[in-house]
């Protein structure tokens, strides 16, 4: 049980999930291990809100995990939503294995705003560092610049730092150390 | 510190509990969950819940706001949040009549609910401080809440009460930490002046010049900074008491002041020409000898027979040991409370090492070893080990007051007492003194100490 498995839910990018490898390879200490596409269950579709419940899909992701996988991290273009909340960027089974990001509102297409590569990668990668961040047991962080600051709109995603701050930075290493000794 | 703010969502649908709960989580706080109002009405009898989201569409059995008045007749300081599918004038009128905090229609903004979430723990912990800081200074106002059973004590008490609608100083000594506030605060709190502002002055605090502008204020201009005209403590202290605490450390220019206004209740601001008129009690505080502080020629002699109009000794901690299981009990009450742990009392053994012990800090150092015990202890119990730290000073006063001897007298004391506690023996005096044994010797000689 040690590979960090990304999972596509429904069709993303191939450069998408390499900046995600990348990303994912320079903070965690776990071979990256990219799995095939899932399709995205219909379950999970909300007609009324014209969105996908989060929850659905991590329960897939977790239902088909392969058994040597640490931590699942799946990725969609969807847009994701809980009953409660109109919208996600991503979320997480806080320190558990199971976490998913949507892409669909990092693109600056979704403002009316003409595409930008190179935001939308940094924004993916932080989003991606915040959700596998929850998994190893990090809550929200009161830096602003910290990836792991609370984003509740894209404005707050772009004020943040594709890193960690210093103490949660020294959470995660410690964290590892602990998973390496079980 | 979320954690100590739990959190319970009620709904029906297994879907929005979940997200929801698994959102708040990422946020640090505890939440649990309830599909229905009579699960989380057994909930919110075992967990005491800052906030409470309950939806009020919930079929079959008790409605979000049968929960909601259940919830809160259980804990009445819990915040509901109501929470619905539809936007109804009515039903949020009728919600927040019954009692919710706030109503919300699902679903909403990340940004509006986070910041709905960190605004009502913001209240909550605003209203707990609140509460704890309004116990603490009704707790030092009242007579009944000094703690003692002690016979000398008591007859302090009931000292401060006889005199407490008089003008007449009082001057209180006592070492550090045996409560010299706390018995002026019962002088002033018990008498005519209770509706009067306490002003508290720590002398030793503050520099000679910074300590007159503070008692007798000043006028614009009078030095530096000074851009307007100010009040000093006298002026605050107007229809009150103003507490002088730690008197002995005052300038003899201020002692003179002092006495001034000790005497014909007037005095003149900083840089000022107009005299000002008061109607202060005066209430000093010293852990000095002032009679022997007067005798060296260090405090005058015609203020400290003013201040000493009615004299109150302190007993320190040590002359009062049977104080010390009522005080310890009180204060496992109070701290637990306060810092929020479960912890009901001190074992048998614990309490005869408190019992024992010197406490050169008095009371004050009491409630810190308690507070500092109850922190780090696991169970409900303050046992031995709890104050394994507690260090009895060994063969040697704690409150060791240094004599106003020349340096050499000291010294020859010194080598005397260790001589005498090693019964003649040099070799052991002079390790315990920290010298080689022909230092001793010398020093010997030169005191002409015989052994």
């Amino acid at each position: 049980m040690n590979e960090l498995c990304l999972v596509p839910v429904g069709s993303v990018s191939r450069q998408a999930l390499d900046w995600i490898e990348n990303a994912a390879a320079e903070w965690f200490p776990f071979p990256v291990q990219r799995l095939p596409a899932l399709d995205i269950p219909e379950t999970a579709f909300d007609p009324k809100r014209k969105q996908y419940q989060s929850i659905e899909i991590m329960k897939m992701l977790a239902q088909t995990a392969p058994p040597h996988s640490r931590r699942i991290l799946g990725v969609t273009e969807v847009d994701l939503a809980i009953p409660m909340l109109s919208f996600l960027f991503g979320q997480a089974q806080f320190d558990g294995p199971v976490a998913i990001v949507s892409l669909c509102r990092l693109h600056q297409e979704f403002y009316g705003l003409p595409a930008q590569e190179s935001l939308l990668r940094e924004r993916t990668v932080k989003e991606v560092l915040h959700e596998l961040g929850h998994t190893f047991g990090l809550v929200h962080c009161s830096d602003p610049a910290c990836a792991m600051s609370l984003a509740t709109h894209i404005g707050l995603v772009d004020s943040k730092a594709e890193r960690f701050c210093e103490r949660c930075g020294l959470h995660l290493v410690q964290r590892f150390s602990r998973e390496e000794e079980v | 510190m979320k954690k100590n703010w739990p959190i319970l969502v009620v709904d029906d649908e297994d879907v929005m509990c979940e997200s929801m709960a698994a959102w708040l989580r990422e946020d640090g706080y505890r939440v649990d969950t309830a599909p229905d109002g009579r699960k989380a009405v057994e909930l919110a009898r075992s967990a005491d819940y800052a906030i409470c989201f309950v939806d009020l569409k919930m079929p079959g059995g008790m409605d979000g706001i049968e929960t909601m008045m259940e919830i809160h007749r259980i804990r009445p300081d819990a915040s509901i949040i109501i929470i619905t599918a539809y936007a109804t004038v009515d039903t949020a009128i009728q919600a927040m009549k019954e009692g919710a905090q706030e109503y919300i229609v699902k679903p909403c903004n990340p940004q509006e609910i986070s910041m709905l979430v960190s605004r009502i723990l913001k209240l909550k912990k605003l209203l707990s401080e609140n509460a704890i800081l309004r116990k603490k200074l009704t707790r030092q106002y009242r007579h009944h809440d000094v703690i003692t059973k002690n016979p000398r004590m008591e007859e302090i008490l009931s000292l401060t009460q006889e005199i407490s609608s008089l003008r007449s100083t009082v001057l209180i000594r006592g070492e550090s930490g045996t409560g010299k506030e706390l018995i002026a605060r019962a002088v002033h709190f018990s008498g005519a002046r209770a509706e009067k502002p306490f002003i508290t002055v720590s002398c030793a605090a503050l520099t000679e010049t910074l300590l007159e502008s503070e008692l007798f204020g000043y006028e614009k201009g009078s030095f530096t900074g000074a851009v307007g005209q100010a009040k000093g403590k006298f002026e605050l202290a107007d229809g009150g008491t103003i507490f002088l605490d730690e008197i002995g450390d005052i300038s003899p220019k201020l002692q003179a002041d002092l006495l001034r206004v000790l005497q014909e209740r007037r005095f003149y601001r900083v840089g000022g020409t107009q005299e000002v008129e008061v109607d202060v009690r005066i209430i000093a505080a010293t852990n000095k000898n002032l009679a022997e502080e007067v005798q060296q020629g260090r405090f005058r002699e015609d203020l400290y027979y003013r201040l000493n109009v009615i004299e109150i000794r302190l007993p320190s901690l040590r002359e009062r040991r049977e104080d010390v299981p009522l005080l310890a009990e009180h204060f496992v009450q109070r701290i637990s409370s306060e810092l929020g742990k479960d912890v009901s009392g001190i074992s048998a053994d614990a309490l005869k090492l408190l019992i024992d012990y010197d406490w050169p800090g008095n009371v004050r150092e009491l409630e810190n070893v308690i507070e500092r015990a109850i922190v780090t202890c696991h169970n409900g119990t303050l046992d031995q080990q709890d104050f394994s730290w507690l260090q009895q000073p060994s063969g040697q006063s704690p409150s060791w007051e240094v004599p106003d001897v020349p340096l050499g007298e000291l010294e020859r004391r010194a080598i005397v007492a260790a001589l005498e506690r090693k019964h003649g023996n040099v070799k052991e005096a002079s390790t315990a003194l920290g010298i080689d044994r022909s230092t001793l010797y010398d020093k010997l000689k030169r005191y002409e100490i015989s052994h």
